[in-house]
């Protein structure tokens, strides 16, 4: 019955979501949404003084450093001078846990330093000091190239396509048939980025602050009128595996600024 | 059990088990089209108009353009709307429109007379089409004037 059942599911998956026919970017065509930014933005990216997600990167430098939890450790005791223990870190992440036995995220990376290590409550996601962290933690990997080679996350990532091209919500569209299948193309007014996640946490115009990628995948999905995963669940977590596995070799841009 | 066997099944569960399936008005396909009308009454052009250039109710400019000299920032996921009502008859507009998946089933437009089958709809959209049977017919009546 069992078998009976996961093959019911599959039959059904399969004819309710329905094949969108999508193929993958050939690697040599992928870009960065940066690349279709204007000028202004461009220049708001690649300057530390007046992107405005700076200030988030200070805050979580300050924190790095800030005592916190009944353990009353700070980070930097542990991590040291985090531009030389954390340089790369973001540009693999999400990682397997062995706990979890699949794949965290940084931020579900951060919150367990918080609860284990340094015994404190975990921070909310989209919490100033969560992304702060993330920003802080993501900057030190600015220009390294995103790293998904662990065969472990074989599976995961493979979850995280089937997310990516099912069709969701009531426009019954999948990820893949706008940032696979019509990049380039205009929405109306917004132009159809590839979608790769190389600049989270980010600051969106849109937003007037800092959001992470799980909150610019919500706003995808509202569009979608779907109803978006949970902030942590595994869903969520699979799909920025497979984006970042799909942005393997492009370059970490955090903090990145977006319309 | 075979494939084939348990798509029986699924097609099966599909039609008996959503409940608010009855909230559609039934209609029947011949070919390439739905010929008569849904409500049995002709739309409104003008109604359907402002639906069609309605972002959030048609939604039809996020992806098509048209003759609609006031309308900013139309887009270019789909083919131009002009001449519609001369490349295609009036009953394979309103298919087209009541479920274009059924034309092509890899499609982005999304099919708006329709509520089985989807995945993941917000709640607040949940058991809804995107738009009601009369909403179809006047878009229906706006597409078939667009001759060139
Ligand atoms: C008591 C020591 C301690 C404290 C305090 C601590 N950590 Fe950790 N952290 C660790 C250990 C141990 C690991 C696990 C290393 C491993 O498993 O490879 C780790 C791993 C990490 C990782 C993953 C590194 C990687 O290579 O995947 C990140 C990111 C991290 N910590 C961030 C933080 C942040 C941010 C704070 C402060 C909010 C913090 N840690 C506080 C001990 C600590
Ligand atoms: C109808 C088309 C459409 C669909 C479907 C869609 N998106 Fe998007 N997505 C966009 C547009 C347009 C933008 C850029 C918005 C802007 O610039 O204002 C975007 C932005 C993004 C970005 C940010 C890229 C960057 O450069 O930072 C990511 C990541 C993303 N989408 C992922 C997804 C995922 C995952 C899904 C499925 C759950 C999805 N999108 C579904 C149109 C779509
Ligand atoms: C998400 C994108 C999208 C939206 C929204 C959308 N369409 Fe389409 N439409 C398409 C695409 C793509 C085609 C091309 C044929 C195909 O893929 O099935 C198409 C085809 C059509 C056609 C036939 C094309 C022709 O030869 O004239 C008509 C008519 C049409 N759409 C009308 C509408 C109307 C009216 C609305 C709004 C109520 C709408 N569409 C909303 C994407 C869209």
């Amino acid at each position: 019955m069992k078998r009976f059942h996961a093959l019911m599911c599959a039959v059904v998956l399969a004819a309710v979501a329905g094949p969108a026919g999508s193929a993958d970017i050939p690697l040599d065509q992928r870009r960065s949404g940066y690349a279709d930014l204007g000028r202004d933005t461009k220049a708001m990216q690649d300057d530390d003084t007046s992107n405005p997600a700076s200030l988030g990167v200070q805050d979580g430098e300050a924190l790095w450093s800030q005592k916190a939890g009944t353990a009353g450790k700070a980070c930097a005791e542990c991590h040291g001078d985090a531009a030389a223990s954390m340089k790369g870190v973001a540009a693999r992440y999400p990682a397997f846990s062995p706990a979890r036995k699949g794949p965290i995220d940084l931020e579900q990376r951060i919150n367990l330093c918080r609860t284990e290590n340094q015994k404190a409550e975990p921070l909310a996601f989209e919490s100033r000091e969560l992304l702060a962290l993330t920003a802080y933690i993501g900057r030190q990997s600015r220009g390294m190239p995103i790293v998904q080679s662990d065969a472990r996350l074989t599976s995961a990532i493979d979850a995280g396509r089937k997310l990516f091209t099912q069709r969701i919500g009531q426009i019954s569209l999948s990820c893949a048939q706008c940032h696979d299948d019509n990049w380039g193309k205009q929405l109306a007014s917004s132009l159809v980025p590839q979608g790769h996640p190389t600049g989270y946490p980010i600051y969106r115009l849109e937003w007037q602050s800092l959001g992470s990628l799980q909150r610019r995948l919500r706003n995808c999905m509202i569009g979608m009128r779907a109803e978006p995963y949970a902030y942590g669940a595994p869903e969520s977590v699979e799909l920025e595996l497979y984006l970042m596995w799909r942005a393997r070799g492009l370059t970490v841009e955090t903090p990145g600024v977006r319309p | 059990m075979t494939a084939r066997a348990a798509m029986g099944v699924l097609l099966a569960s599909l039609a008996g088990g959503a409940g608010y399936a009855d909230e559609l008005l039934p209609y029947r396909i011949e070919g390439n089209a739905v010929p008569v009308s849904l409500t049995g009454k002709p739309g409104d052009a003008a109604r359907g108009r402002t639906i069609v250039t309605n972002r959030t109710l048609g939604l039809c400019l996020l992806c098509h353009s048209g003759p609609f000299p006031e309308e900013r920032f139309q887009g270019n996921l789909a083919p131009d709307m002009r001449g519609a009502g001369t490349r295609w008859s009036t009953g394979e507009l309103r298919l087209r429109m009541v479920d274009s998946h059924r034309l092509n089933p890899d499609t982005i437009m999304p099919a708006y007379y329709m509520i089985d089958g989807l995945n993941l709809v917000a709640p607040a959209f949940r058991g809804k089409p995107l738009l009601t049977a009369e909403q179809i017919e006047d878009v229906v009546a706006f597409l078939a004037t667009l001759r060139d």
